[in-house]
């Protein structure tokens, strides 16, 4: 599964994308914050406040957080977006 | 909302480089009698109180076109657009020069101011683009944080977080 991440998560942890192997218990959105939070002082830290963080499977907002990642090859996580 | 002028066009681009509004506008318009608006929006990079050096504006490639796409087909969906042009910029913006550009093009004008004011606001929250400030005074530079106004801004096109579109 390949991650990227965008802007100041991507700061905070130093790291624009990584291929990772999820656990088996890691089946929706909800699993994998839960699951990055554990990874090391800078994943905890950006998800101090999960709520805000936004995910993307292949490039489609998962705006629900019981959305599976079944089938999914690429997840972006980022903060909530500034364009325009 | 009436009937459709004729299929629309739709045009989005993500560029570094910057755009022409009017080359834009005679792009859309040339050699066509069906159109009678054009409402057009440049988003600038304004400077806050003389600190501003420069935007630097990231993007999710992918992502970014096809967001924007999404969000135009819900556009053309609910007003009978004749064109619509979107190109947004990405990379280091110094202060007064363009960011984003939209313009809609319709038979009637309500239909192209409504469909342009419909997009930047989407667009706002939800294509992938996200700005960093750099000062005149240097340093690292810092995040610009979302706005709690911008996601208001879509109660008024009934709220719904896509824009009215199908997921996927």
């Amino acid at each position: 599964m390949k991650l990227v991440y965008f802007s100041w998560i991507r700061e905070q942890i130093g790291i624009s994308e990584e291929n990772v192997s999820l656990p088996d218990h890691v089946n929706n959105v909800s699993d994998l914050l839960d699951w990055l939070r554990g990874r090391g002082e800078e994943f905890e830290a950006f998800l101090q406040q999960p709520e805000i963080i936004r995910v993307a499977l292949d490039h489609v907002h998962a705006d629900d957080r019981n959305a599976s990642l079944r089938n999914v090859s690429e997840i972006a996580i980022f903060p909530p977006v500034t364009g325009g | 909302m009436g009937e459709a002028v004729s299929e629309p066009i739709i045009k989005i681009e993500i560029n570094r480089e910057d755009f022409n509004c009017e080359d834009e506008i005679r792009a859309l318009t040339q050699g066509r009698h069906d159109l009678g608006a054009v409402v057009s929006f440049i988003g600038l990079c304004r400077d806050e109180g003389s600190t501003l050096k420069a935007l630097e504006i990231e993007h999710y490639p992918v992502m970014a076109e096809n967001e924007i796409q999404r969000i135009a087909q819900s556009v053309c969906k609910r007003w009978p657009l004749g064109g619509l042009v979107a190109i947004h910029r990405y990379g280091r913006i110094p202060v007064g020069e363009n960011i984003v550009l939209v313009i809609a093009a319709s038979k009637h004008r309500q239909a192209a101011f409504d469909g342009a004011n419909f997009l930047m606001d989407y667009l706002k929250t939800r294509a992938p683009f996200w700005k960093k400030e750099h000062y005149i005074s240097g340093g690292k530079g810092e995040w610009v944080s979302a706005k709690d106004e911008d996601d208001d801004a879509l109660t008024k096109w009934g709220g719904d977080k896509q824009g009215g579109s199908s997921k996927g």
